[in-house]
């Protein structure tokens, strides 16, 4: 049988299954390959905090959702073209974001009465015309699997686990995905168990024969690769270009890089890929809580590391009092805070922006320090080397904020020539008589970096304040005044990039976004524009200092419109900083923005 | 090389002392900056870094690096700068409220670790800088500010939550006396990993008298029990030796036999037998 091959510009798909399915894995595997073909693409991964909820549950339901294109595309798309849905409940938990006409894949072996009334299906869906408006398949994904194993010695539970695999294989024959790279990490993974690696194997090519055969489906969709700057590619999350961007600014500062960390959701993987990473000069450390971990990074950087520690909003709240001291001893430090839904526990792996105003002024005391938000899952190995540059150079902690959408989201990232990344390389005080650890850097105002073990330069330092130039202890009013608005001074004296604004029409609608909504944003920009609307877009990477030209920019606009995921923490800022007023458009339901709710929200305002 | 040698001076910063008079905390300062010179690591490479409280000034009085911290992190704060710099000799200074209250969790991860630091505890057992609450070595039933009927918990006893923490080394020694603080500074210098020496110190404001029976002329003797290896465990009137169960128990030297006496073995590895010696004075 001679199948159809149609064209397609662009497919969104989720993946959606019980937590313990393998739902991201089938996802992740399938944004590699897709990454190998060249597409661009953007994911969206979403997760329950439990482990694994019970069975087949609502609260179980773990997602996956992939967007790729022949052209550049900037979010997991709002909605999906296509859903697998492993069971009934991961039908029902994702049918509200299906559009009519949309495709559905089930696997119709697990639609058994007691899964449909466990999440309150009173009739099957797939039986009851409630999905009419929908292209419908239910594929028998167990039975098929079980089938295509029953060769191997496996007990029927082994065998079943292997169904996102065939779904995988499945799904890559319908979209012509190169399957070398699943099958060699296949391999990889299940080198020490032949008979699960044999059966994974199986059941990824099975899935791809039952596609190529079968008359359930007789049209299979090509998606040419998107256009690219030559170099090499791959595909990238952002917490692992975090931990590599890290990687990168250490060694271009040419220093050790010490890792404090305690495990905590979503940032864990940054710890997990450092602690991979010895060849590199890197130490992890997991301390045994969120203190020791930020003191344990305080403590390295003294010693002449790059110490760093990475966490989420509520381990910021932990480690305050030492990110306090360090504004004190003014010795470089990053704090990576990869944001998640608050307060207390919150929503752990869903998104939200509502720490800004944490870290901007979340110590006691007058203590500043720069602020910087990763705008893509890429563009965190590029803040993160910021993060390197401006902790070194000025002697300071530096903020530096991700979240839980481009943490674990990724796109294709071009990976960098090594010879064109910047040299960061700051000199430690040599010995010298009368030495002053308070004396400071007129550019900068920096104070000396002196490490143990540079004879002539011992001295004390501490979280008492310090008095100018010699560092020893002192309470004299005018001193403390002084050294309040000397560090002030400093973190508002760091040298960051102009804002950049995109505005070909001379527009009088600016929006302005940060941190992860820059996707969002820029998608429902090239809507508006498309649509014939004149609409400024400007994303804020470093929040303190503010660009320099952020003042200037504003001014320029009647109407500045601002979508955070939080109820209006930069708005708060920017108003107080320039007396302007913004349009905030907030949402906080643990998900990015759709480019829909964007483009709606700046009609309106466009219109009124 | 030309050998340098260094003198006590040498140790001492050019910073005013500032603890009360007759506070202990003066004799383990004048002990530790004369012991520096005879520990043979040049100036730079020593760094002290301490909590908060009285003990915690320390480090500003010794021409070494150092770092007061904050209230009970010096031992994580440690712990980072000698994973990552294990060419500096590095002592913690802490005392009884930072290292068991605030700073507890620290205090057992960095024994547990086994990290190359020296913990200094000093045990005034009160809460000197914040003016005289009782601390969690206080004993039970003590009249302070903040426990003006008599506090109600059980007191830490450090050497036993030390070794509860698998602790590698463990010394507890007094301020008053300057020969056998320097002998412990000596053996936990040589210590590869974490070392604990807990010092008897005190506090004339707040908490005067404390250990009086362990430095009274007329006393001392009698109470104190010094641990030397391979020696009977003895004071001038008392012993060690050991109850049918297994455990130690202090005998009057009149009752027992001389072959009775524990011989004390400072190399177990099993903890059991230290820890019964930790217990013996309560």
């Amino acid at each position: 049988m001679s199948k159809t091959i149609v064209s397609m510009d662009q497919v969104t798909i989720r993946f959606a299954g019980d937590s313990g399915d393998g739902m991201q894995l089938t996802g992740d595997r399938f944004t590699s390959d897709t990454a190998i073909l060249g597409n661009d693409l953007a994911t969206l991964p979403n997760y329950p905090a439990e482990i694994r909820a019970p069975t087949g549950t609502l609260p179980g339901v773990s997602s996956f959702q992939l967007h790729f294109a022949d052209h550049h595309i900037q979010t997991a798309g709002d909605a999906p073209d296509v859903l697998v849905a492993m069971n009934p409940a991961a039908l029902k938990a994702n049918m509200r974001d299906m559009p009519r006409g949309s495709t559905i894949i089930v696997n119709k072996d697990e639609f058994s009465a007691r899964n449909l009334t466990k999440v309150g299906y009173e009739t099957n869906p797939l039986e009851d015309g409630s999905l009419e408006s929908y292209k419908v398949h239910g594929i028998a994904l167990t039975s098929m699997t079980v089938g295509a194993l029953a060769h191997l010695p496996l007990s029927r539970k082994e065998a079943e686990r292997a169904k996102n695999m065939f779904a995988l294989g499945m799904l890559s024959w319908m979209y012509h995905r190169p399957t070398e790279a699943t099958e060699k990490f296949l391999t990889a993974k299940f080198s020490k168990v032949p008979d699960i690696l044999e059966a994974n194997l199986v059941a990824y090519r099975a899935g791809w024969n039952y596609g190529e055969t079968t008359e359930e489906f007789s049209v299979s969709y090509e998606i040419a690769p998107a256009p690219q700057v030559k170099g090499k590619y791959r595909n990238m999350s952002g917490n692992l270009a975090l931990a590599y961007g890290l990687i990168a600014g250490a060694h271009c500062a040419k220093l050790p890089l010490f890792l404090g960390s305690y495990p905590i959701t979503p940032a864990s993987d940054i710890l997990h890929e450092l602690s991979k990473q010895k060849k590199f000069g890197v130490i992890t450390f997991q301390a045994e809580d969120e203190i020791a971990a930020v003191g344990a990074a305080i403590g390295a950087s003294y010693g002449g590391a790059m110490g760093i520690t990475s966490t989420s909003g509520p381990g910021v709240a932990l480690k305050s009092e030492a990110i306090g001291l360090a504004v004190m001893l003014e010795l470089p430090l990053i704090i990576v805070d990869v944001q998640r839904g608050g307060p207390s526990t919150g929503l752990p792996t869903k998104t939200e922006q509502s720490d800004l105003l944490q870290v901007m002024f979340g110590r006691n005391g007058e203590s500043p320090l720069p602020v910087l938000a990763a705008s893509t899952p890429t563009d965190c190995f590029d803040m993160a080397m910021e993060a390197v540059r401006i902790a070194t150079a000025y002697r300071t902690p530096v903020f530096l904020l991700s979240d839980g959408y481009i943490a674990n989201g990724s796109q294709p990232w071009r990976i960098p020539e090594v010879d064109s990344l910047p040299d960061l390389h700051v000199d430690f005080a040599k010995t010298q008589e009368n030495f002053q650890p308070y004396a400071r850097d007129p550019q900068t105002l920096a104070r000396p970096w002196a490490i143990p073990g540079t004879p002539g330069l011992e001295h004390r330092i501490g979280g008492i304040e310090k008095a100018n130039l010699t560092g020893d202890i002192s309470y004299e009013p005018a001193n403390h005044d002084f050294m309040v608005r000397t560090r002030a001074a400093k973190v508002a004296g760091i040298d960051v990039p102009d804002l950049v604004v995109d505005d070909p029409d001379g527009a009088e609608v600016l929006i302005l976004g940060w941190g992860s909504t820059y996707g969002p944003v820029r998608a429902a920009i090239d809507v508006l524009r498309e649509g014939g609307a004149k609409v400024a877009q400007a994303h804020i990477k470093y929040i303190n200092p503010f660009p320099k030209n952020l003042g200037e920019v504003l001014s320029k606009y009647p109407k500045v419109i601002l979508p955070e995921m939080n109820l209006g923490q930069l708005a708060m800022l920017i108003r107080s900083e320039y007396l302007k007023d913004i349009i905030s458009f907030n949402q906080v339901r643990g998900l990015p923005f759709s480019t829909t709710e964007l483009v709606e929200a700046t009609l309106e305002v466009l219109n009124g | 090389m030309a050998e340098i040698t260094l003198t006590k001076k040498d140790f001492t910063s050019d910073q005013e002392v500032r603890w009360c008079p007759g506070c202990g905390d003066y004799s383990i300062l004048a002990t530790m900056q004369a012991f520096l010179p005879e520990l043979g690591v040049p100036r730079e490479k020593i760094v002290f870094i301490s909590g908060i409280g009285c003990s915690s000034r320390f480090p500003y009085y010794l021409e070494t690096f150092g770092m007061h911290s904050i209230h009970g992190r010096a031992p994580a704060i440690a712990s980072g700068l000698t994973i990552s710099r294990p060419d500096l000799t590095v002592f913690v200074i802490t005392g009884d409220g930072d290292a068991l209250s605030i700073g507890g969790n620290h205090f057992i991860h960095a024994l547990r670790r086994n990290v190359d630091l020296k913990i200094m505890l000093f045990n005034n057992r009160i809460y000197g800088l914040t003016k005289g609450q009782y601390s969690p070595t206080s004993e039970a039933g003590k009249i302070t500010k903040s426990t003006p009927v008599g506090s109600l918990d059980t007191p830490f006893n450090p050497v036993s939550l030390g070794l509860g923490a698998e602790a590698t080394f463990i010394a507890r020694t007094i301020d008053s006396d300057r020969k056998h603080l320097t002998g412990v500074l000596q053996a936990a210098t040589k210590h590869k990993g974490s070392a604990l020496i807990e010092i008897y110190q005190n506090c004339p404001i707040f908490n005067d008298g404390a250990f009086d029976t362990i430095k009274d002329g007329n006393s001392r003797e009698g109470a104190l029990l010094h641990l030397i290896h391979g020696e009977p465990i003895k004071s001038t009137t008392h012993a060690v030796v050991r109850k049918d169960d297994g455990d130690l128990e202090m005998r009057p030297l009149s009752e027992i036999n001389e072959v009775d006496i524990v011989v004390h073995d400072a190399h177990r590895v099993d903890p059991t037998y230290a820890f019964a010696l930790s217990r013996l004075h309560q």
